[in-house]
């Protein structure tokens, strides 16, 4: 009887997490094309429901009638898993994003290493699809992004041990709370920049979209795709882009905390803080996605690995002499 | 205790039966899967004894990392034809023997361990070390890792710095006829090196890829 409760107990949590999760990613689609749409002086989905806000529904609808076609060449068993792969890790990675200091679904130890070992996961759903499908433009493209993603997330780890050295744990709620006074966005500037960049190539966002070029590679890995596969595909990433902005804004810009400690701000809850800095964050990504051209494959592995690695690791340097020379290292 | 004893079996069965696959199945691609599902419940089984940061840096560098590289090479060799005929080829079987020797020598080195864990147990045990048992485990491997054994650590990272200097070496070549494009030229270009305006006399032309 014990087990039963704490089992409906867990199962009523995760469900409240992970439907607004849901909800949010379709919210967040229909965002991201009508800032694009702006930019370009076009109206964007703007016919379905009020300003067009049940766009993402009607879409979602749309893929679920569709009929699903499985190549009849393709490694079967894997193409199916492939999708469910990407979503699966898109969505459990927000057990441990902590909406304030109680709200949190798991509040582990390591946290952020839990956060970056998903990331570092989300790679397979990709190199699954593109190798199943049996088929040379989705293997391009996940072999594309298997190298990207790859590269990228060296540059992430060691900005994570920027932020490490000044917190001294790995649990979320401690990195939050280290940036009571200030947040780690202005001590570490070039770290946040390069952070977001990366993460911009770690969720093959434009201008790092090779994986899906569709001038070269038709859609890349998820070209012998259709219907509700597809769908997941899609949902996967978004889920994505808003883990990487929440990654961000827990890093970087305070995560749940209000940006100054006095009374009508404090009222708000630390839930609607958090949201507003990944719905911050997330309107940065679709601007660049809107304004900047694509990069090219071999600029792009340059980026990584000549520019963000050693800059980054600079950083490692001189964040650990500055705070041993004036003995701040956190010591807990 | 029954919950924790139940995803032990559970976790442990597959990182069992996976690692059979990876060595029965005939794709070459599947053996790579497999070895990640046994890499996945090995640091399942991590974090359940408590040993959350070792768990998690197996997911991030086996995972993350190793076997991504695993996969990518295997994909692209197409190793799955190549291990038929070892298997279906009869003169051709020459690395059986050296498998052989080599599984033996591994299952020695198993015996021995596991024989020393079990009759001299303070051979291996980790008493001497000192552990506060009221700091995370992250903590005190760092206190371990930074103190006691910091000249093998050093030691350690230097070997793998050597190697991958070594692998740059062994893989880098100066190929004649090469274009490389040079970043800080092609961004310094200004107009005047690229737009010539020439005024064209009527009825004769100009010649101009010279």
């Amino acid at each position: 009887m014990d087990y039963l409760s704490i089992i409906f107990s867990e199962t009523y949590k995760i469900l409240f997490l992970l439907v607004p999760v849901l909800v949010s990613v379709a919210m967040v689609v229909w965002l991201d094309r009508r800032i694009w749409a702006f930019v370009q002086k076009r109206q964007g989905p703007n016919v379905v429901g009020p300003f067009g806000l049940l766009q993402s529904l009607a879409d979602a609808l749309k893929y679920m009638f569709k009929e699903v076609i499985i190549p009849s060449s393709s490694n079967k068993i894997i193409f199916i898993l492939a999708p469910i792969v990407t979503m699966t890790l898109a969505l459990i990675s927000w057990a441990v994003i902590p909406f304030s200091e109680t709200q949190v679904l798991a509040d582990i130890n390591v946290g952020i290493l839990y956060l970056f070992a998903v990331s570092s996961l989300g790679v397979y759903g990709i190199i699954m699809g593109g190798w199943a499908s049996n088929s040379k433009y989705p293997f391009l493209g996940a072999i594309r992004s298997a190298a990207q993603m790859v590269s990228y997330e060296v540059s992430i780890g060691v900005i994570i041990i920027n932020v490490l050295l000044c917190v001294g744990s790995l649990n979320l709620n401690d990195i939050v709370m280290a940036q009571t006074n200030l947040w780690f966005i202005i001590p570490l500037f070039p770290m946040f920049v390069i952070f977001f960049i990366s993460a911009l190539a770690e969720t093959n966002r434009p201008p790092f979209d090779l994986p899906e070029a569709e001038a070269e590679l038709v859609a890349g890995y998820q070209t012998e795709y259709s219907g509700m596969m597809y769908a997941m595909f899609w949902l996967g990433e978004y889920a994505n882009i808003l883990l990487m902005c929440a990654m961000g804004s827990i890093l970087f810009l305070g995560g749940w905390l209000s940006p100054i400690e006095i009374y009508p701000f404090t009222l708000i809850p630390g839930a609607i803080w958090l949201i507003l800095k990944i719905l911050f964050l997330f309107i940065l990504f679709a601007l660049v996605k809107a304004t900047v051209p694509r990069y090219r494959y071999d600029q792009l592995m340059r980026l990584g690995w000549k520019i963000f690695l050693p800059l980054a690791l600079t950083w490692v340097v001189l964040t650990s002499s500055y705070l041993f020379y004036f003995n701040l290292l956190p010591t807990n | 205790m029954l919950a924790h004893a139940i995803f032990f079996y559970i976790f442990s069965l597959i990182a069992i039966i996976s690692a059979i696959m990876v060595t029965v199945s005939k794709n070459t691609v599947h053996s790579v899967f497999f070895l990640i599902l046994d890499f996945i419940s090995i640091s399942c089984l991590f974090i359940m004894i408590g040993a959350e940061f070792l768990g998690m840096i197996m997911l991030i560098i086996y995972v993350g990392a190793v076997a991504v590289l695993f996969l990518f090479v295997v994909m692209m060799l197409n190793v799955a034809q190549q291990k038929n005929q070892w298997f279906s080829a009869k003169e051709n079987s020459k690395h059986i023997p050296v498998g052989l020797i080599i599984s033996t020598i591994i299952f020695f080195e198993l015996i021995i361990v596991i024989g020393g864990w079990k009759y001299k147990p303070d051979l291996v045990s980790s008493m001497s070390l000192n552990i506060d048992n009221n700091i995370s485990n992250t903590h005190a491997i760092g206190y371990v890792l930074y103190t006691d054994y910091i000249h093998i650590f050093q030691l350690s990272g230097m070997i793998l710095l050597v190697a991958m200097v070594g692998a740059i070496v062994l893989t880098f070549r100066q190929r004649s006829g090469v274009k490389r494009q040079s970043y800080f030229s092609q961004i310094s270009r200004e107009r005047s090196d690229g737009v010539e305006l020439i005024d064209i006399p009527s009825n004769q032309g100009v010649k101009s890829d010279d």
